[in-house]
């Protein structure tokens, strides 16, 4: 079985993505369970879902304390919610920005994969600049980075699950496939390159 | 054909395939969603019925008790303080023997105010009767609902498909919902015994004077305990028909199991895993999920834990002074020097999460312990907070 713990914000379509996700998986022929941990559902307040996969149905059901993998859709997140809790060494962080972030040390031992999917839902008009709507974006940027489910999948469950702007959605979706870059394993080199990285910027 | 849908989306397909006329209902976390979508149904034609909106949930009884005395198919769904402000309309359900189905969704009670699952406020309408089924999964609350119309209108008496907040209510997984030609099959167009009819004109639910109350009670009573047998028969039939059953208690591994574990809704199927869990580490372990709770199954209880030396029970509920409910009525089932020794264990109340690690932990406790404490054991409860 394979567990997934997804992060956002209130307004940002998380629970919805992890729905529209299971959807796809489904139709893939997996079993597939998803649930929103439910309290704090505001706009703008940090979400979570939870996905489960597996090849037969579902008993367990319980909250994900240890997921394979997360993703992140909202990169700001990272400074108020511990995304890595429970998260098993060598999972994958998906994360919602335009390339490694500041402070990637703490997540050495897991592996990170980033697409700009704020640029990108804004650039097919989801959402305002200051509310991307990205969860579209980070669901084709989830179907490349897992091989699964298959993106004429991932598009079918955005037409049926989507109330509105449904070809900007499966337009953001594909344009976030195509744009997922994936740095890997975060170990020593990746994460010194990456704080040189940082302090090139602070110096400009 | 099977889809993903959410638990309270599973129960209003039931609600659309059984052809209900009435839906009356207000609106409470976490049963809003089944509320919602059969709006939504109603509105879009896809289920050819009337929804009424009412001020309250005392009201929602009123209405559906209104619609079933002039003879036609309904249904409501509450929770927790709704489910409490319901509680004198349910005695009239039961006591004017009309069949209607409530979904029920297991909410904590206030103060303090809670969303999350726990069973006391179904359980403290054991008494109303009503029978109650407990659900694990969208399937069988879908299933369920089917089976309560079938079953509440040969009994003449309503049903309570009850279960869990979130874990269930807003949980998406694969159901399979049948097409309305099978579901027609098996549930015929509801014909009532007896109704308020213009035509014909005859005093309903009026003055039982002391020389009749005792016998109408008596009756609930006899259709009571006349219920598991009829339920199993149709279950049969909705076996042949759709391929799946569930039955009144249902056993998992207890064969040659020593302790068995007695839990309901969510938390059995999460035990199932627990049991596979402990078994692969050569423990003998099983499990029976409690799933009709009214009438209480005590011969279905007798027979799964013939075997069993130690039982473990799980509840999500509490009531005060006594301790776990599923406990106190198993308890009252078994007694006789037979039965097996029965260990009580509060558990996951208000939402708190109950976990496979949670049965690995009771199963150890009650292993390692030759004699049950007396009453309810507090599984998970913060002693520091209960000392300041």
């Amino acid at each position: 079985m394979q567990e997934i713990r997804f992060h956002g914000r209130g307004g940002q379509g998380t629970v919805l993505a992890s729905i529209a996700l299971a959807k796809a998986f489904f139709l893939a022929g997996k079993w597939v369970q998803t649930f929103p941990v439910f309290g704090s559902e505001r706009r703008g307040a940090p979400v979570e879902a939870y996905l489960r996969l597996d090849d037969s149905k579902i008993y367990l059901r319980s909250n994900v304390y240890e997921p394979d993998h997360v993703v992140v859709q909202d990169a700001r997140l990272l400074q108020i919610v511990d995304v890595t809790k429970g998260l098993k060494p060598g999972g994958w962080i998906l994360l919602n920005a335009p390339g490694v972030p500041r402070g990637v040390e703490r997540f050495k031992g897991f592996r990170l994969a980033c697409v700009d999917a704020s640029r990108i839902a804004l650039e097919y008009g989801l959402g305002s600049k200051t509310q991307p709507i990205t969860n579209t974006s980070m669901m084709g940027a989830f179907a490349r980075l897992f091989g699964m489910p298959p993106l004429e999948l991932v598009t079918a469950a955005i037409e049926r699950e989507m109330p509105v702007k449904i070809a900007e959605n499966i337009a953001a979706a594909k344009a976030a496939y195509d744009a997922l870059h994936e740095y890997g394993l975060l170990d020593d080199a990746l994460v010194a390159s990456a704080a040189k990285t940082a302090r090139a910027e602070a110096a400009l | 054909m099977r889809e993903v849908l959410e638990g309270s989306q599973a129960v209003a397909e039931a609600v659309r395939l059984a052809r209900v006329k009435v839906i009356s209902a207000y609106p409470i976390t976490p049963q809003t969603h089944i509320v919602e979508e059969l709006a939504k149904y109603c509105a879009d034609g896809s289920l050819d019925g009337r929804f009424i909106c009412v001020e309250s949930e005392h009201s929602a009884m009123a209405s559906v008790i209104g619609a079933e005395s002039g003879g036609v198919r309904s249904f409501t769904a509450s929770s927790s303080h709704g489910l409490a402000l319901m509680h004198e309309m349910l005695h009239w359900a039961a006591g004017a023997r009309l069949p209607i189905v409530m979904a029920e969704v297991n909410r904590a009670l206030g103060p303090g105010w809670n969303l999350w699952v726990d069973q006391t406020d179904s359980l403290s309408q054991r008494d109303t009767g009503w029978l109650q089924f407990y659900c694990s999964d969208g399937q069988e609350a879908l299933d369920t609902t089917l089976l309560a119309y079938r079953l509440a209108e040969i009994l003449n008496l309503p049903i309570m498909v009850v279960m869990d907040a979130f874990f269930l209510s807003h949980t998406y997984e694969p159901v399979d919902v049948p097409s309305q030609a099978d579901v027609d099959a098996f549930l015929p167009p509801y014909e009532p015994k007896f109704l308020m009819d213009t035509k014909n004109p005859y005093a309903l639910d009026e003055v039982a004077p002391i020389n009749v109350y005792m016998e109408m009670r008596r009756s609930i009573q006899m259709a009571m305990e006349a219920a598991p047998g009829i339920y199993q028969a149709i279950e049969d039939e909705f076996y042949t028909r759709f391929g799946r059953r569930y039955g009144l208690v249902e056993p998992y591994r207890c064969e040659d199991a020593d302790i068995v574990f007695v839990t309901a809704g969510t938390a059995a199927a999460t035990a199932r895993v627990a049991v596979d869990t402990l078994r692969a580490k050569g423990e003998r372990v099983g499990l029976l999920r409690l799933r009709m709770f009214r009438p209480f199954p005590a011969e279905a209880f007798r027979l799964g834990l013939a075997h069993a030396k130690k039982v473990i029970v799980l509840d999500r509920n509490c009531s005060f002074g006594a301790g776990g409910v599923f406990a106190q009525e198993l308890k009252a089932a078994l007694y006789g020097p037979e039965a097996p020794k029965l260990y009580s264990y509060v558990a996951g109340m208000g939402g708190r999460d109950v976990t496979v690690d949670t049965f690995s932990e009771l199963f150890t406790m009650t292993r390692d312990q030759d004699e049950p404490p007396l009453g309810s054991v507090w599984y998970g409860v913060n002693e520091e907070m209960l000392r300041s």
